[in-house]
């Protein structure tokens, strides 16, 4: 196995850009990564390699003919299929768009283009994003890298273990209620959930449009500041895309935490966490401060009713996206006598149990009689978590706490419990509701051998400081990203450790 | 309608009206608005209801909202939102709608409306803007919705932006209600947002009906008819609507909420679908979309921008121009106001001018389905005419042939008069050796004049026209005939 | 919130899920207790809280009323799982709309 794949994306960028290396051997050296890793991680849907060749041979044809090339490019990449593109099945791992080839691309693949990163293919993923284990998907499950008998997390597994698994340096995920922060937390990779609206929507297939936002996967913290100014920036095509120009992301990134202030999450340092992600919680947040932040404990009183505000808007706001899935325009039909039958029995057949289950309720919290306990309460919880992190951010620059209560649960055990997989979310889901940028920074392994995730919350367009405070604690603990333990994926180039 | 009922009841009518705007492109996408088109040709993505897609609002189609609302006299709200309205039907490409709810851009404003018994002021619950579905063809042997084997979509309507301005109960009558729909659709033409074609579907109007008991403060059950496709079909299916109800309530019987179809031929309503299988259409702020927010400059610009409307104009044509009230109201109604104007800013008399318009004009685009505003002749033209006819160039009959030829696009009126030599004789000496070849030739009938008898002239002046070729002018040759034979 | 399956029935037909029995019996106690959890956002706010449906908030987002080009009709059907004459084709419609 080539060493090519340990790299990160900033050094096979400048090993391209010194002619050492060419596009299509790096992507060449992560192809044959997939293939002799996919048959256990299966963290993609489907594998590019034509594509990914020929754009690859492109990008060298264009650097020897001094042509201009995008910022990453001969950089590869593995995509979320949850993002449109045209001519390419785009299933969102669901029965009702198994053969669907949208005909245009999302605005966030026109914009991977353009910085000629080469997509070798399309990730798994819970069902239209709803779970947080990929266990969701329609067609199969995605395995952890550190552990092949447990989940990656989820919705966006696939992309988070191909990270994980040296198949790809970068990845494109989605973020509604954790699905980018929770699968980096548990694959021991960096992912970051954007401010809302920084990044566009147009072509993501959405789940709930006031919470989604895509972001990136990678395996150290400048890496996914460098995608994420790939992707960034207004776009007319998405009404919530943010007008003003997008920050600086790496001006100030290796800048150290000196004079920060960080607040600690008191609510999250409560009860419901495993001592393993507690112990490297602590230590984390112990050495920002020998790392000269300053430290503050701080309150998010109104956080813990976030889930329960997330399982109605998000379900309700599904329910009326997933209407179009209906056999007439495109996707699985299922006869029927009528086009009533036809539809529901069309939707019957290709949504899965999680899938049906949101739709069930988002269709219940937005009827007649329940809308104003329902939706409009859980949107009033929504302005009371905004208004906690405003006094919050008024004490401190960033809030850390834990990505996720514990780390990688085994495959199957919590499928048959919606809500205990749902309380997965609660340290992740606050951000969502506030439209507010976080981060999961991997900081160590816990008794298991598997990767714990600090979370770095930052205000609205707060990204800088995010970023450079993960840099600072990355470049102090130097985690290393290769998956080990007992049941653990090979290490690229050798045997399992 | 018995005369005993009509008395005893009162019927009670709220009008909901779609108006498709014509702006260049859809509500939410960039896809041309094409009517008539091959199926599917103007469609995206995003009218399509692709995965993925995401709807941008048209800001002339805000305008246009914007511009309604003021002409009705509407509040416009300073903040208002999209909502969702949620119902699952194959020619909706996202199974929801795109609407307004709770905060609608334009609120309470009022229409007044000429009925037989005077003015009558109708008040505007509200105008919200909308995106329209696409068209279902239903395939099989009736043709229509039932019985139909299957159905075919196309959706090149999909998107294209709606206006619907819900009115108060206010109507009571099938004329009101007339009245109202003219009215509303002669402001709609003359703002210039919609084609608003009645028959066409550009324009299209629902009716809320209920009766009770003259003197009774409480509403009776509504019933909302749809499908009538012009302000004649409105009116004949709000009187039978409002018959149904009575016979119903004098046989006893409950009258249902639902919603009936109006069949234009047999000229009856049936049921289309009851309260009970009403949908719940699970209204919520469209989360793809952002608030509207008009600032005060804008809507002044918009304001200012207003051009003269339906009730200004009819005032101005009676009190200012001295047409009668009726003739007033027939050139504003068929959008002539801009020509009439024109004519009589070119020297043109404005009764005069109004008469052509009204009459030979009208007359002329009619025949050929026209619209009269649609008839290719300017206001200046129309003034050149008329004075052809008042300097006695042109005689009346002569004047048509000429306006016809310039519907005809041969020319101007002086041009055609010039090219065709249709120039009146006017001059004696000219019209002098005529009236003399005339005499000349009928004695016997020049005699009876000299004789006494005075209806003998009219033979000769006959006579003369035709041996003039019609361009004699007829007041002189009466005038040299009597000259010669009685002078 | 208890749901019954009556109630069940009625938010599927509502959504368009045909449901088997035990899908709905599932559901139904599903549901129940994910209502019950969520209904806590009733206690946690009141109504003079406002709600907030755009955690960015912006307002006058416009598009220039200029058209572009749609897609080839080839390209407009070419995901529909039935076509005829360059339109959609679906069963028989059964009650009206709009
Ligand atoms: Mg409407
Ligand atoms: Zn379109």
């Amino acid at each position: 196995m080539s060493e090519l794949v340990t790299r990160t994306a900033a050094e096979l960028r400048d090993l391209l850009a010194a002619g050492e290396v060419s596009a299509r051997e790096v992507a060449q050296a992560h192809l044959d990564r997939i293939r002799a890793t996919d048959g256990r991680v299966k963290a993609f849907l489907k594998v590019l390699d034509e594509q990914a060749l020929a754009h690859a041979g492109d990008v060298d044809r264009r650097r020897a003919a001094g042509e201009p090339l995008g910022p990453l490019a001969g950089v590869p990449l593995a995509l979320k299929d949850i993002l449109a593109t045209k001519g390419i099945e785009t299933t969102c791992a669901s029965r009702i768009l198994e053969t669907y080839r949208p005909p245009y691309d999302a605005t966030v693949v026109k914009r991977l283009r353009q910085a000629d990163v080469v997509v070798l293919g399309k990730t798994n993923m819970d069902e239209f994003a709803m779970g947080s284990s990929t266990e969701n998907s329609a067609f199969s499950k995605t395995y952890n890298p550190w552990d092949l008998a447990r989940v990656p997390g989820g919705s966006s597994g696939g992309s988070s273990a191909a990270v994980a698994a040296f198949d790809a340096p970068l990845g494109i995920g989605t973020d509604t209620g954790g699905s980018i922060r929770q699968p980096a937390a548990f694959c021991g990779i960096v992912g970051v959930k954007p401010t809302y609206g920084l990044v566009s929507r147009f072509g993501l297939i959405a789940f709930a449009s006031s919470l989604d936002q895509v972001g990136p996967f990678a395996r150290s913290v400048t890496d996914a500041a460098l995608l994420l100014d790939a992707i960034a920036g207004h776009d007319p095509a998405d009404s919530t895309s943010i007008p003003e120009a997008k920050p600086d992301f790496l001006a100030g990134i290796d800048k150290g935490v000196q004079g920060l202030r960080v607040g600690v999450v008191r609510e999250f340092m409560a009860e419901g966490m495993e001592p393993g992600v507690r112990a490297r919680v602590d230590e984390a947040v112990a050495r920002l401060e020998k790392l000269g932040a300053t430290v503050v404990d701080v309150s998010l009183p109104h956080a813990s009713y976030g889930v329960a505000a997330y399982y109605l808007i998000a379900p309700s706001e599904a329910s009326s996206n997933l209407s179009r899935y209906d056999g007439v325009r495109y996707g699985l039909r299922v006869p029927g006598e009528t086009a009533e039958e036809m539809m529901a029995n069309t939707r019957a057949a290709g949504f899965g149990p999680e899938v049906k289950r949101r739709i069930m309720i988002g269709t219940y919290a937005l009827s007649a009689g329940y809308y104003d306990a329902y939706y409009a309460q859980a949107q009033r919880v929504r302005t009371l978590i905004i208004r906690d992190f405003a006094e919050a951010y008024a004490q401190c620059d960033v809030l850390v706490g834990p990505t996720t209560p514990s780390t990688a649960f085994t495959v199957g055990e919590k499928v048959d419990d919606p809500l205990a997989m749902y309380l997965n979310d609660v340290y992740t889901i606050p951000s969502n509701l506030a439209g507010a940028p976080a981060l999961s920074l991997p900081i160590g392994l816990d008794e298991h051998h598997l990767p714990v995730g600090l979370q770095v919350m930052a205000p609205v367009l707060g990204e800088p400081a995010m970023f450079r405070v993960a840099r600072a604690l990355e470049a102090d603990l130097a985690f290393d990203p290769t998956p080990r333990g007992a049941n653990a994926l090979e290490t690229p180039g050798g045997a399992a450790a | 309608m018995s005369t005993v009922t009509e008395t005893t009841y009162e019927a009670v009518i709220g009008l909901e009206v779609h108006v498709e705007l014509d702006t260049r492109t859809k509500m939410f996408c960039s896809c041309a608005i094409d009517f008539g088109g091959e199926p599917n040709t103007r469609t995206c993505p995003v009218c399509l209801g692709q995965p993925g897609s995401l709807p941008v609002v048209n800001r002339e189609a805000v305008a246009a909202a914007i511009k309604l609302g003021l002409a009705l006299g509407c509040r416009i709200a300073p903040t208002s939102e999209f909502h969702r309205k949620n119902y699952f039907y194959p020619d909706m490409p996202k199974d929801y709608q795109i609407s307004q709810y709770d905060v609608p851009i334009c609120l309470g404003g009022s229409l007044r409306v000429d009925t037989s018994e005077g003015e009558k002021v109708v008040g505007i619950t509200r105008v919200h803007m909308e995106e329209d579905t696409g068209k279902s063809l239903h395939v099989g042997t009736s043709g229509r919705i039932h019985g139909a084997d299957y159905s075919l979509v196309d959706y090149n309507r999909a998107g294209i932006p709606l206006l619907e301005i819900v009115s108060e109960p206010d109507v009571r009558s099938a004329e009101e209600a007339k009245a109202y729909l003219t009215e509303l659709r002669a402001i709609v033409l003359a703002l210039g947002i919609s084609d608003a074609k009645l028959e066409e579907g550009s324009m299209r109007c629902d009716a809320n009906i209920s009766i009770r008991p003259a003197g009774q403060a409480e509403y009776g059950t509504r019933v909302e008819v749809k499908n009538m496709n012009s302000v004649r079909s409105l009116g004949r299916a709000i009187e039978y609507e409002i018959a149904r109800q009575i016979d119903m309530v004098e046989a006893g019987e409950r009258i249902v909420q639902e919603t009936r179809h109006w069949n234009e031929d047999a000229g009856t309503t049936s049921t289309l679908r009851s309260k009970e299988e009403a949908t719940d259409y699970r209204y919520f702020p469209d989360p793809d979309l952002v608030a509207v927010a008009p600032d005060s400059a804008w809507i002044e610009q918009i304001r200012a921008g207003l051009p003269e409307l339906p009730a200004q104009a009819r005032t101005r044509l009676r009190d200012e121009l001295g047409l009668p009230a009726d003739r007033a109201g027939t050139v504003v109604g068929n959008r002539l106001v801009g020509r009439l104007d024109e004519a009589v800013a070119a020297g043109a008399s404005a009764p005069e001018a109004a008469n052509w318009l009204v009459n030979e004009i009208t007359g002329w685009a009619v025949e050929r389905g026209m619209e009269p505003a649609e008839a290719p002749v300017t206001g200046v033209q129309l003034a050149e005419l008329v004075a052809l006819v008042g300097d006695g160039t042109l005689s009346t009959k002569l004047a048509r042939e000429v306006l016809t030829d310039v519907l005809e696009g041969k020319g101007s009126p002086r041009g055609i008069v010039a090219e065709r030599g249709l120039e009146q004789i006017s001059d004696t000496g000219a019209l002098e050796a005529i009236v003399d070849q005339v005499i000349a030739e009928q004695a016997d009938a020049a005699q009876r004049v000299r004789d006494g008898n005075a209806k003998a002239i009219g033979a000769l002046v006959g006579a003369v026209m035709k041996a003039s070729q019609g361009k004699a002018n007829p007041a002189m040759v009466n005038e040299l005939l009597r000259a010669r034979l009685l002078g | 919130m208890a749901l019954s399956t009556d109630d069940v029935r009625h938010v599927a037909r509502l959504a368009r899920l045909a449901l088997s029995d035990e899908e709905v019996e599932a559901l139904r106690s599903q549901l129940s207790d994910i209502l019950a959890y969520a209904e806590q956002v009733g206690e946690a706010a009141g109504g003079d809280v406002p709600p907030t449906s755009h955690a960015y908030p912006l307002a006058n987002v416009f598009r220039a009323d200029e058209p572009h080009e749609s897609l080839s009709p080839e390209e407009a059907i070419s995901t529909a799982p039935e076509a005829e004459d360059g339109r959609f084709r679906v069963p028989k419609i059964v009650g009206g709309e709009a």
